[in-house]
């Protein structure tokens, strides 16, 4: 099985972004005194952003593996609005937006330049919210994936419409409020619908590589993206990047709520290859579901005025789900 | 204009956006006080040796004990290491094993021969230290550390106190005492022995001493009125562990009886067997949960063979034969008669009912007070007198060892305080960092390392030490359980999920101008908290900020 390079020690090994007492060679590109900071300060995303951080994680670990050879075409969203209000730029890479939609095929026709060029040495990641992924820019998105252009499409999702003022998106949870799933009448917030995982919508494309990461684990992140940036073709990231506003926790807790969805199973982290899962990332202290929603106010109306046992037992379900199908949990070793 | 590669706008940076301006809370690095070195009686700082160990630098690891401790191989043998009691690593796992990497360090700087070395300007004063027990020893050591001159007059014909006569050489080798002696010894400080103090005036005035600091131990043993036919069967716990440290054989018999139930109990009981006792039994009023005596040691006589009578007071002896009566525990755990009596036959009879202070020397000395068998000191471990500073077992205190090296540090500042007209003045205590402060996701699991044990069938025939030490990968592994309550360890987390970048990471030259390994960025910092949160050992707090 692949993963990050995983260091078990003492102390804490390498679950924090560095360690003093490890050789420097094996440390996380974040934790690189001359890390890129390709989002830099600046910016106006909101106090404890996930966005922003899972931005900055996600392309100074790009940068490093493609040696600073990097475009990048933005979707609209949060993360083109907070990182560039004209003529301020927070972006220490070369960087494009254009519309909501398009994202992918921008960033096809600039890999598309590129070959044309001849700097096959360039390499191409287009990157948006849920919102310009999963619903939006989908169309665009899976023409990517079935041409096989050879662009790696990160998704930021944190789960709704959140710089017009937290609407839903399609990666909404059910049971989450929003603007537009009010917490009122006799089945509070969003709907239990069918879901929509894009990873496997990916995965149903067979494209070369898919993963998902989480601002929660940071190594992961980093082994993925660098995975990612060593194989030529479609490739797709979904980043799990909580939102403090629109979810309704402190902003400090940003990571805290992030790791809780990890390791309850609601968003279970895994990779593809050719359409195969290749590799997960095991739950370290399994929780109960209803411990990460009880972490943020959008899913307060499950416990208050009373609890709402059977919607917390669905989505209980969800999670024994993932951790199911994705092999979370580890197995008892075969003698 | 040449612009960066792929860049044909030209933008100006967000850098102009100086979003601290938001901000209404500020996360400021703090030191909080770890709960090893808050439970620590001799004011050691802990977390701050182990991060030394964890690198591996061990000789820095023992200079920062050195400057609380002066006998680390000593401590980290028979301190009863509350230290470990208080680790917030009990809440993960186990308390990290302290007091061997404590030991491991000890053994180290007396395998390499380190050594401390007073400062070159003396201050032109004399103390005097009545008594080389632990007190007076460490009391001279951080006195001549602060460059006064040092005399201990000692009563006995070898130095070493209660670390000597009372605890035996299965727990603490001869030889690992005498070199943490020695190495003080060598600082220039004078020893004196068999010089029992009589008058200590005239002492004080014939060895123009500008103070004295005594620290005598409490060396005379409890007595129980128990009528006997035999009065040569009954001794008392600390004749007999001094003769045996002297090499005597002191006639014991074939079944010993031992009378009480603390740490001394057990140290006679155990060393009767390794004289030759076919049968070592304690005679104790209470009952096991309540004894005194710690919990380790008992399980260590019962592994020896030493039995246990609980319940049970000793009335009187006849021809080897005591009358013993059973008790019973009333609502307040105190022991009451019940009038049925028994006998046990035994050849000899052993108390370790505690021990008084000698303070018969003291009679002239005007302005000290005595109270309940002891001197009483003033914060400041000054007694009545000027001038007269006390500590260890003959001040009101729990009587350790390791209280007593915190006694003889803290008299010396007292005392230097004292001599330059100054007066000394402790820093405030930083806030705890409890278990609440942490955040125990990072931290890895690891269980503790285990101490080797000498095999019970050895123990109960030789003097051999019967815990045995660590070897460097251990001790190394041991201090990186460690997690580092309350202070940071360079974990970069802070730098890392800032999602600002208002953290900067401080390297080389620029650490050390700081004094710190980051530094916030207030000009971008928005206050979020995800520094503080994520922190593993709770070394940032969050204070709101003043407009």
């Amino acid at each position: 099985m692949t993963g990050p390079n995983r260091v078990r020690f003492y102390q804490t090994g390498t679950f924090t972004v560095g360690n003093r007492l490890l050789d420097v060679s094996v440390g996380s590109v974040q934790s690189d005194a001359e890390r890129n900071n390709s989002l830099n300060s600046g910016h106006r995303a909101c106090q404890g952003c996930g966005e922003a951080l899972g931005a900055r994680y996600a392309l100074d670990a790009a940068m490093r593996a493609v040696d600073g050879r990097l475009v990048v075409a933005n979707a609209t969203g949060c993360l083109e609005v907070f990182s560039t209000p004209y003529p301020e730029s927070s972006w220490r890479v070369a960087w494009l937006h254009s519309l909501f939609a398009n994202a992918a095929s921008v960033a096809t026709g600039m890999a598309a330049a590129m070959k044309v060029k001849g700097r096959r040495d360039v390499r191409v990641i287009a990157q948006g919210g849920d919102g310009g992924t999963v619903d939006i820019g989908f169309a665009c998105l899976s023409g990517m994936f079935e041409r096989n252009d050879d662009v790696l499409y990160i998704c930021y999702d944190n789960e709704a419409y959140m710089n017009t003022g937290v609407q839903r998106s399609s990666a909404t949870p059910a049971a989450a409020r929003t603007a537009t799933t009010p917490a009122a009448g006799d089945q509070p917030g969003n709907v239990f619908g069918q879901g929509k995982s894009v990873p496997l919508i990916a995965m149903a494309h067979g494209i070369p590589y898919v993963g998902t990461a989480s601002v929660a684990d940071l190594r992961d992140l980093e082994y993925k993206v660098g995975r990612a940036m060593a194989i030529r073709g479609a490739r797709y990231l979904h980043v799990h990047v909580p939102c403090p506003l629109g979810w309704g926790c402190p902003t400090g807790d940003t990571i805290k709520v992030a790791r809780l969805a990890a390791e309850s199973g609601l968003f279970p982290i895994f990779e593809a290859e050719a359409g195969e899962v290749t590799g997960r990332r095991l739950i370290r202290r399994p929780v109960r579901a209803e411990e990460y929603l009880k972490t943020q106010t959008r899913f307060a109306h499950l416990f208050n005025p009373k609890r709402d046992e059977a919607r917390l037992a669905l989505i209980q379900r969800i999670a024994d789900r993932n951790i199911e199908r994705f092999g979370l949990v580890e197995q008892e070793a075969v003698a | 204009m040449k612009k960066p590669f792929a860049i044909t706008l030209d933008v100006g940076t967000s850098l102009a956006n100086k979003t601290g301006s938001w901000r209404t809370e500020r996360p400021v690095y703090v030191d909080r006080l770890p709960p090893c070195n808050e439970a620590c009686p001799a004011g050691e700082n802990i977390q701050r040796w182990l991060y030394h160990a964890e690198s591996g630098d061990y000789e820095s690891a023992w200079r920062e004990i050195m400057k609380n401790n002066p006998m680390p191989a000593t401590m980290g043998r028979v301190c009863y290491h509350p230290c470990e009691g208080a680790c917030n690593r009990g809440k993960l796992d186990t308390a990290v094993g302290i007091h061997t990497v404590e030991r491991f360090l000890g053994d180290e700087a007396i395998k390499q021969g380190w050594k401390v070395e007073p400062p070159a300007v003396k201050s032109g004063k004399r103390v005097l230290v009545v008594g080389a027990g632990p007190s007076g020893l460490s009391c001279a050591y951080h006195l001549r550390l602060l460059g006064h001159e040092v005399t201990i007059d000692e009563a006995g014909p070898v130095a070493g106190g209660m670390m000597r006569f009372g605890i035996p050489k299965y727990r603490l080798p001869r030889e690992v005492l005498e070199a943490e002696i020695g190495r003080i010894e060598k600082m220039g400080v004078e020893i004196r022995l068999n010089r029992k103090v009589g008058d200590l005036a005239e002492v004080m005035k014939e060895g123009k001493f500008d103070a004295v600091f005594l620290a005598v131990g409490a060396h005379v043993a409890k007595r129980a009125y128990i009528p006997a036919g035999d009065a040569g069967r009954i001794l008392d716990a600390l004749q007999v562990l001094r003769k045996v440290d002297a090499g005597e054989k002191p006639l014991l018999g074939r079944r010993v009886l031992v009378y009480g139930g603390g740490n001394t109990a057990m140290d006679v009981a155990r060393t009767a067997r390794r004289m030759g006792a076919e049968e070592a039994i304690v005679v104790y009023r209470r009952s096991r949960d309540v004894m005194p005596a710690h919990d380790f040691e008992v399980k260590e006589a019962e592994e020896e063979g030493v039995m246990f009578r609980w319940l049970t007071t000793i009335k009187a002896e006849q021809s080897g034969t005591f009358t013993v009566e059973k008790m019973v525990l009333d609502e307040h755990g105190k022991a009451k008669p019940t009038g049925e009596f028994d006998t046990i036959e035994g050849d000899s009879l052993i108390l370790a009912l505690g021990q008084d202070v000698d303070l018969s020397f003291l009679e002239k000395v005007q302005g000290l007070s005595i109270k309940d068998g002891v001197v009483e000191v003033g914060p400041d471990m000054m007694t009545g007198c000027r001038g007269v500073f006390a500590g260890g077992d003959m001040v009101p205190a729990e009587r350790t060892v390791t209280v007593a090296i915190g006694h003889g540090k803290k008299a010396a500042r007292c005392i230097d305080g004292y001599l330059r007209g100054a007066g000394h003045r402790a820093g405030a205590k930083h806030e705890v960092a409890s278990f609440e402060r942490l955040n125990p996701w990072y931290y890895t699991d690891a269980s503790p390392s285990v101490q080797p044990m000498l095999e019970a069938a050895r123990r109960s025939s030789t003097f051999d030490e019967v815990v045995g030490g660590l070897d460097e990968g251990n001790a190394l592994f041991e201090a990186r359980r460690c997690l580092s309550c309350g202070n940071c360890f360079e974990c970069d987390n802070c730098f890392g999920v800032c999602p600002d970048n208002a953290v900067v990471k401080l390297e080389g030259k620029a650490a050390e101008a700081e004094g710190r390994h980051y530094r916030i960025n207030y000009d971008y910092c928005k206050g979020c908290a995800m520094c503080a949160t994520e922190c593993p050992c709770g070394a940032i707090r969050m204070e709101p900020e003043t407009i």
